[in-house]
């Protein structure tokens, strides 16, 4: 590491007029930024943690919508329950450690395009909510690692519309257990969204083909006949591109026999 | 009482208790006084040619004491390999000098080429970054076929990259060619062993310091075998004295190989302990780990198998590319050849056998023995082809086995790869496995997976492998520049209790248990007052280290024969004080006693005699209870065992899930039942990473791309199931005094090509017409096979 200061603000004001500083990051569980500093990938002059603000911790339901506080961890969100689908997920995510540590906001900030939490947001339409304003989804997301985070932004909270049944599903990168294709699946009055992640090279996208099929026909058993092109799917070691475009098709059929 | 305590008794890890309450101390732990830090500048790229290394605005930064580079080391020696190996045409093998630090080239990703000594580690670091290596990039030598081919050189001054050409036996060659050519029928396979990241929980650490008052050294470091560092760092790197150099290795936190070398950073902070006047410490960090230990396997390979019509072997021919890497680790050319080459007649009754191995050179980091060590390589090569075999021929895979085995009353059997098999019998193993795996049960299991929309396999295997490395006068024909034996020394004390120094060094086998249990059992005295002292070359008399599954085989008994010279004399000391012959007196349960009568003195009232002569034979014997033996084996041991392991695999996934592990072992006789279920359990965890999920990966470049778990898969519990594990149908080895095999490789030796045969065979009842998929078996390829096989 090379050194920095620690900050500690106690409110989301505070934390914001640190995050103004030159060359300050947010920090939230550290379970990215930490080891990214050991590595000494990055070198930010001040780290302004945000565990202790407690405007952006806890979850609290109002009529079909969960609010989650951007530093809420993967562990409170896991053992939560109101939303049974996002707390599924959120118990896949790393190990007991990881998840004790690691926060909604830290995650959807990084947006790894082999995270979880990011296909639950899309698939759910959830709302990104900032010290400044409040971003859908669908415009938050904007490729690998790109957001539409501005310099010094802050996630405070995320906002879900709950959905009728839901489900993710994660077939596993076997070395990091992050996502080799996970997919999420979120049945809502309006229509069904999917959301796929750990496939492509934008990140994490929307499989709208399937959205529509299964809008009409929530089983399985409507996916059959589609596939996804394998153009923009990563090829790596773990995977070719043509392999995730067929798992694509697999795991989604099993997120969406799993909810119904 | 001794029973409880002696040979054959389960008896808990004494070493378990510091180990789990975090009480161990490793090289890291250790702090000296006024200790210094060493950091490594290291290459980021596979192959250059170091035009200039500028360190003058690393020297000046804060904390910084020293600043080495290759040219400090351009007068002393390099790290030789330890076994010559020469070409089917007699030439020895290619040696270029392994230096201290890279000069002239960086040959890996890795390789250092400087190095920082500082106050702390984070300032030896900044330094580090300071440095400026004017390094100019050369085209990457990766592929062994290209590297053969290749004008490029990773050695320049040797103008090849094939380090030798080595023909086993060459004797047999042209018969085997000739037996190939009109065998009846011949199976074919191609495969590749794949390289592997050895991953010791503990990475590589050292701390040298001198004596300027004396002259004195000491290296506090990570290894397997102490002795053989220091020989190495006196007699060819660094040339100190070897009375001035003390290496000491405590706790390690595991090897599995990669601490049986030693490395460059030994000798640097050695050189650099003495500049600096102060000690210095380095210790690897997990990249470096990766990037640096030494690898393992990497064997492409193509096997054949000449069978008559009734299916008997009539003869197996090898020809394998092994890559060792930019530099010849300590035991990379032995690996390929003497533990591989010499296997190659697995447990058959085959007339001929001809193995050829060619190692080559390449931009990566050195490979060598890795857990198993060239048995891994030999069984899966043998067992993948007869699994083919049998399936070609239609074939029970179980019943072809069978038929070639060598018979219980073959023994000595004299292998056609040059070995003479002591003991052993594989139709008792196979019966054993057969009723323990519950063979019969495999068909309704089947149905009951398909049911499950899942297939289905079943794989079989026989192995034998030769451990205890091994007779001295032999591996000395071999090529080995070192002796194979082992030493040890029981001190008895005035009061009794004993210390046993032991050449051996355990770093997780468990030898602080089994070791004293084989001393209580032969004093009949409690092994609680009897402790282990390894690790440490001022303390033991000599030790050539733990590796190859030998330490109880070879150490071992060098401690049971300086046990019975202990015996020997403490009954001259008895019959003294008794007052009869020492032919009279007899050991039984820590009492010396004349027989026929109740006249009897205990152990305890002998040693304190030995040390409190008063009324004392001194003239026919010596005070003192302390003897040492060097133990040489007169052969190799051949453990041998019959696994079975069970597979699910999902069709649409291509995922492979091992349902069912059997392992049946034949370790000769066993000293304690529980360390070596436990040695069995580790070995079948790391065939099974091998197997399904670890894969080291470099791109063309020379780029390691799986160098951290994120992309490197270690096996881990919920990938395994429950093992089932068997050693009752042990042949005790006849010629060393336990009648010991070696357990600790054995899992690693015989789980790679079991599971790989239960997923053809898994692929092959679900209509796919795959006949192998290399190995790691991850879910992309075996996906990718089944489409490839539409
Ligand atoms: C062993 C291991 C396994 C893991 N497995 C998984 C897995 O299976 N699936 C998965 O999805 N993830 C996994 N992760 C990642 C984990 O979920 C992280 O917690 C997460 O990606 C980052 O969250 P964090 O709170 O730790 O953020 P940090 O590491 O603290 O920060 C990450 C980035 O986000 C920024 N940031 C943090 N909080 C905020 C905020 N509130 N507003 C704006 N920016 C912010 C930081 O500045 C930094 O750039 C794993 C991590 C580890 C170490």
């Amino acid at each position: 590491m090379y050194n920095f200061d620690v900050v500690t603000p106690n409110t989301i004001a505070e934390a914001a007029a640190a995050m103004a500083g030159d060359e300050a990051q947010a920090l939230g569980g550290g379970q990215t930024l930490i080891p990214t500093l050991k590595q000494r990938l990055a070198s930010p002059n001040t780290l302004v943690s945000l565990s202790g603000v407690s405007e952006m911790q806890g979850i609290t339901k109002s009529g079909d919508t969960l609010r989650i506080g951007g530093a809420t961890t993967h562990h409170a969100v896991a053992s939560d329950g109101s939303y049974p689908g996002l707390s599924g997920l959120a118990g896949q995510i790393g190990d007991p450690a990881v998840r004790n540590r690691g926060t909604i906001g830290g995650s959807l900030a990084n947006n790894d395009p082999a995270a979880c939490y990011p296909a639950a947001a899309l698939a759910s339409g959830a709302t990104i909510i900032t010290n400044t304003r409040e971003i859908a989804a669908d415009d938050y997301f904007q490729g690998m690692f790109e957001t539409a985070l501005e310099e010094g932004e802050i996630i405070t909270a995320v906002s879900f519309p709950i959905p009728q049944a839901a489900n993710y599903q994660k077939f596993v990168q076997p070395a990091s257990r992050f996502a080799l294709v996970g997919v999420f699946v979120a049945k809502y009055a309006s229509g069904v969204r999917v959301a796929v992640t750990g496939a492509s090279n934008d990140g994490v996208f929307r499989w709208t083909e399937a959205e529509e099929a299964l809008s009409r026909d929530f089983s399985a058993a409507a996916l059959e006949g589609l596939s996804v092109s394998e153009d923009d799917m990563i090829s790596d070691l773990h995977g070719t591109a043509r392999y995730r475009a067929h798992l694509i098709k697999v795991v989604t059929a099993r997120a969406v026999t799993a909810a119904s | 009482m001794p029973r409880d305590t002696g040979i054959g008794a389960a008896t808990l890890r004494r070493e378990d208790v510091r180990f789990l309450t975090g009480t161990g101390e490793y090289t890291d732990d250790i702090v000296l006084a006024k200790q210094t830090y060493a950091v490594f500048a290291r290459s980021t790229v596979a192959h250059g040619k170091i035009k200039s290394i500028d360190t003058s605005a690393a020297a000046q930064m804060p904390g910084v004491l020293a600043v080495f580079t290759g040219d400090d080391f351009v007068d002393v020696g390099g790290n030789p390999a330890g076994w010559l190996i020469n070409s089917r045409d007699g030439e020895p093998m290619k040696e270029p000098k392994r230096p201290v630090l890279a000069h002239g080239k960086v040959r890996h990703v890795g390789d250092a080429y400087a190095a920082v000594i500082a106050e702390t580690v984070e300032q030896a670091r900044d330094a580090v970054e300071a440095i400026e290596a004017d390094i100019e990039e050369l085209p990457a030598i990766i592929d062994m076929n290209a590297a053969l081919s290749s004008s490029t050189y990773v050695h320049d001054e040797i103008e090849t990259n094939q380090c030798f050409d080595w023909g086993w036996i060459e004797d047999n060659r042209e018969a085997t060619d000739t037996a190939i050519k009109n065998a009846h029928h011949v199976t074919t396979l191609e495969l590749v062993n794949n390289r592997l990241v050895p991953n010791a929980m503990e990475p590589r650490a050292s701390i040298g310091s001198y004596k300027a008052s004396t002259g004195e050294y000491t290296l506090h470091t990570t290894s397997q075998n102490p002795h053989l560092t220091r020989l190495l760092i006196s007699a060819f790197v660094l040339g100190i004295p070897e009375n001035m150099l003390t290496v000491i290795a405590p706790d390690v936190g595991g090897g599995f190989g990669s601490k049986i070398y030693h490395y460059g950073e030994e000798a640097l902070v050695l050189a650099a302990a003495k500049q600096v006047g102060r000690p210095v410490k380095w210790t690897a960090d997990r990249t470096e780990s990766f990037l640096t230990d030494a690898h393992g396997r990497d064997h492409v390979t193509k096997i054949e198998l000449a069978l008559d019509a009734e299916g008997n072997f009539l003869a197996f021919r090898t020809d394998t590319k092994a890559n060792v890497g930019a530099y010849l680790s300590n035991f990379s050319t032995a690996t390929p050849t003497f533990l591989h080459g010499t296997l190659m007649g697995g447990n058959y009754t085959v007339p001929l056998v001809y193995v050829n191995v060619k190692a080559v050179f390449t931009n990566t980091a050195p490979v060598d023995a890795y857990r198993g060590a060239g048995r891994p390589e030999a069984t899966y090569s043998i067992e993948r082809v007869i699994d083919k075999a049998a399936r070609e021929l239609g074939m029970d895979p179980i019943e072809l086995r069978r038929k070639n085995f060598v018979k219980p009353d073959q023994y000595p059997y004299a292998s056609a790869a040059g070995l003479e098999y002591d003991a052993g019998n594989y139709d008792a193993l196979m019966d054993k496995m057969e009723e323990v795996a519950d063979i019969s049960g495999f068909e309704a299991r089947r149905k009951a997976s398909e049911a499950k929309g899942l297939m289905r396999g079943l794989g079989v295997n026989a192995y034998i492998e030769a451990c205890g490395i091994a007779p001295s006068n032999l591996v000395g024909v071999l090529g080995s520049r070192v002796g194979l034996y082992d030493a040890a020394t029981v001190r008895v004390n005035a009061t009794g209790n004993i210390s046993v120094m032991v050449g051996a060094h355990s770093h997780g086998q468990g030898h602080e248990t089994a070791f004293p249990q084989v001393v209580s059992d032969m004093l009949g005295i409690d092994a609680s007052t009897i402790d282990i002292v390894h690790g440490d070359t001022s303390k033991i008399p000599f030790g050539m280290g733990t590796y190859g599954s030998r330490s109880l085989a070879v150490c071992g008994s060098a401690v049971v024969r300086a046990t019975e010279k202990i015996i020997v004399k403490a009954k001259k000391i008895a019959a003294h004080m008794l007052e009869v012959t020492d032919q009279d007196i007899s050991l039984n349960d820590g009492v010396f006693s004349v027989e026929g009568t109740n006249k009897s003195v205990t152990f305890g009232e002998v040693a304190l005699k030995a040390y409190i002569p008063h009324d004392y034979p001194l003239e026919s014997i010596e005070p003192g209870l302390e003897e040492t033996a060097f133990y040489d084996p007169a052969n190799f041991t051949y453990p041998s065992g019959a696994y079975a392991c069970e597979v699910e695999v999902d069709p649409e996934t291509g995922k492979v899930r091992v349902d069912r592990m059997c392992a049946v072992d034949d370790f000769g006789n066993v000293i304690n039942p529980m360390i070596v279920t436990g040695q069995v359990h580790g070995g079948l965890a790391q065939g099974i990473g091998q197997a399904l999920v670890e894969q080291t990966f470099y791109d063309e470049y020379g780029q390691l791309l799986s160098a951290s778990y994120m992309d490197y898969t270690m096996p881990r519990a919920d990938d395994l199931p429950m093992f089932q594990v068997d050693h009752s149908q042990g042949t005790p080895c006849v010629h060393n005094p336990l009648g010991v095999k070696g357990c600790g490789e054995a899992g690693a030796i015989g789980s790679p090509p079991t599971v790989v045969n239960a997923v053809v065979d898994a692929l092959q009842s679900g209509g796919h017409n795959i006949t192998h998929i290399d190995m790691p078996v991850t879910p992309v390829r075996v996906w990718e096979a089944m489409q490839n096989a539409k």
